[in-house]
């Protein structure tokens, strides 16, 4: 009884604000769009003669048919990707680092990693704006270089470094912090017996703090993943017009074309791609076997 | 050649000295015990030998070769940790092949060699198994299993018996014995249980405050502490003050204040005049009935102060006429004979002068 009074309210909120919506969602999915704009009613109103009216896999067609849609999912998924790595390979040493420190300064270290968090997200992208704009001391310094070898000036704002740079700025504490919570669980004593039995650094590494550390690589990566996915706030204002991705494209949908039905076949074409992903590296690791010691 | 010698082996924790001046010479083959409270430096030693650790002055010689300078994963020493410290992410077959494939043996050997240790330590039909679905023991025996696999020159053991129960550390004990027998690996082996140490070590290294106090056989060490520290943490023991009397190279007499005259065997160095202790182990104390004997030299009264019956032996207190309370340790072999005396029965205490040793101060 208790049990149900305290995961009651979230379990509530959740049916109403996630699990209500979605099912909304899926059926604008199979609607017609209005003419100005939301949705067609389901029913022809009286004396109305024509128009489009009940339910249809149009928006679905429309999706399947055009090929720049799965270029984009495509693209999108790549910067994902993209991102998703070069989190894990700047977060790793550094979730190292804060694991292997002492307790006091493993607290500040991992304050310093959340204090971005503190500073409103938009102003944080104006900033990298003026970081990578044309005026930039960083734009100037590089260009002054590459000048003297006779390169034409880049351009790094509007560009898709731009926004690879925005999606590992702002993703890369959601990365840090599943590693370092997983590292700093590891038992040191492992390390130890490795090395005792022959092992370099090199293998302590891959053979022991690697696999053992690979359930906080999983979380911090579906961390980054996920939400790099459906972005559209980093590549609308660090992107050029040619690097749009999924998330611009859905929101266009809603706010910009007002086509309802098809901005909800993008979002359900990204959640199913999305928890597909999910279900391969799952399966991949039960048959790898190396989940298996943490059931 | 000695297979390791630890020439003057220092370390120090800021003001704290660990390991005090060391020198151990161990033989090739040999199960050798580093024996000491906790603190007493024996780990820090270990860890030293392993590589983890490094002298602040003094060798460590390998063969005859200096190891001090070589990293752990270049020395042929492998370790038996305390917590077993076995991969969890791997199967009891990947941990006995993780030391064969560091050192870059082929498939088909560490495939055969692993089955080989599998065998030795009767787990064949685990190969398959996680740790974390084994028990005690059967962690243990992996961890042994790995240690060995790839010979080692020398397998340490850090109080491996440690985190078992008492009835699987006999077991264990008596597996480990064979084992060693059967690899022939030298094994350097630390505890601070003494009876595990006389149980399995050829030789013992008594250790305190950073300090070797005795390197002995077991027997030796039991038998003839060379000093009050051994004396008492090995065993229980009887410690009266005494005062050398007469020194002679065959016996000592030995003034006990309130008792009298007692004989110990003679020792090296002692002379007349000398304060010291001397010891007796509780079986080697006998209690008679008062009216059997006289006075006879040698023999002393006393009163039954309490006893402790333990099945197999009880042990009696004996307040003697000087208020020193000794103990005697008496076999309960006669059937039905549970008990010999009772709480205030007057007796006398004797035992061989041959049985007791004098301890200098």
């Amino acid at each position: 009884m208790a049990k149900w009074l305290v995961s009651g309210p979230p379990i509530l909120f959740l049916l109403v604000f996630f699990v209500v919506p979605s099912l909304i969602m899926i059926v604008t999915s199979f609607r017609f769009p209005g003419e100005f704009g939301g949705l067609a009613p389901l029913v022809a109103p009286a004396g109305e003669v024509g128009g489009e009216y009940g339910l249809t896999l149009e928006a679905y067609q429309f999706f399947l048919s055009n090929s720049l849609y799965a270029e984009i999912f495509l693209k999108s998924f790549g910067v994902a990707a993209a991102t998703t790595l070069i989190c894990l390979i700047m977060a790793y040493p550094l979730a190292l680092l804060i694991a292997s420190s002492e307790k006091r300064f493993r607290n500040l270290m991992l304050l310093l990693v959340l204090l971005p968090f503190a500073s409103n997200f938009l102003i944080r992208i104006y900033a990298w704006m003026i970081i990578l704009g044309p005026e930039s001391v960083l734009s100037h310094f590089l260009n002054t270089i590459l000048g003297v070898f006779g390169i034409a000036p880049l351009t790094l704002l509007f560009s898709p470094f731009a926004v690879l740079v925005g999606m590992v700025y702002v993703h890369l504490p959601f990365m840090v912090l599943p590693l370092c919570t997983n590292l700093e669980k590891h038992d040191l004593a492992l390390l130890d017996a490795a090395q005792d039995l022959g092992a370099s650094s090199w293998q302590c590494f891959w053979r022991i703090t690697w696999p053992l550390s690979l359930p906080g690589v999983f979380a911090g990566s579906a961390l980054v993943f996920i939400p790099v996915l459906g972005m559209f706030a980093v590549p609308e204002m660090l992107g050029g017009t040619g690097d749009i991705l999924i998330g611009n494209l859905i929101k266009d949908q809603f706010l910009g074309t007002r086509d309802w039905p098809f901005g909800s076949t993008l979002s359900i074409m990204l959640t199913l791609a999305v928890l597909s992903i999910a279900g391969l590296a799952t399966w991949f690791a039960r048959q790898s076997g190396g989940m298996k010691y943490a059931e | 050649m000695a297979l390791l010698e630890i020439r003057d082996v220092t370390r120090r924790f800021g003001d704290f000295t660990a390991v005090n001046n060391v020198n151990i010479t161990i033989e090739k083959g040999e199960f050798f015990t580093l024996l000491g409270p906790s603190g007493c430096g024996k780990t820090t030693l270990l860890r030293m030998i392993a590589g983890f650790d490094l002298p602040d002055s003094g060798q460590i010689l390998l063969d005859g070769i200096n190891i001090v300078n070589m990293p752990p994963e270049k020395r042929p020493i492998h370790t038996v940790f305390q917590s077993y410290a076995l991969f969890p992410h791997m199967t009891v077959a990947g941990n006995i092949a993780f030391p064969l494939k560091m050192s870059g043996k082929m498939p088909d050997e560490i495939r055969s060699r692993v089955r080989e240790s599998l065998d030795n330590v009767h787990l064949s039909s685990f190969a398959n198994r996680f740790p974390h679905e084994l028990s005690g023991g059967q962690k243990q025996r992996v961890a042994f299993a790995r240690g060995l696999v790839n010979r080692p020159r020398l397998l340490l053991l850090d109080e491996p018996l440690g985190a078992l129960d008492a009835k699987l550390r006999e077991e264990m004990q008596i597996e480990l014995i064979n084992l060693q027998q059967e690899v022939g690996v030298t094994f350097v082996f630390v505890t601070h249980a003494q009876n595990e140490a006389l149980a399995l070590s050829h030789r013992i290294a008594v250790m305190n405050q950073g300090n070797i106090e005795q390197i002995d056989e077991p027997s030796k060490i039991y038998g003839f502490p060379r000093n009050r520290f051994v004396a008492n943490f090995i065993g229980k023991i009887n410690m009266m003050d005494v005062q050398v009397l007469e020194a002679t190279y065959s016996h000592l007499k030995l003034i006990v204040a309130g008792l009298g005259e007692v004989t110990a065997p003679g020792k090296e160095g002692v002379k007349a005049g000398d304060k010291g202790i001397m010891a007796i182990r509780p079986e080697q104390v006998q209690i008679l009935h008062h009216a059997e004997e006289a006075e006879v030299k040698g023999h002393f009264p006393g009163k039954v102060h309490d006893y402790l019956y333990v099945g197999n032996v009880t042990t009696y207190i004996v307040e003697l006429a000087n208020g020193i309370r000794i103990e005697a340790l008496l076999p309960n072999s006669t059937a039905g004979r549970a008990k010999f005396f009772e709480v205030g029965d007057s007796v006398v205490v004797t035992w061989q002068h041959d049985a007791s040793t004098f301890l200098n101060d």
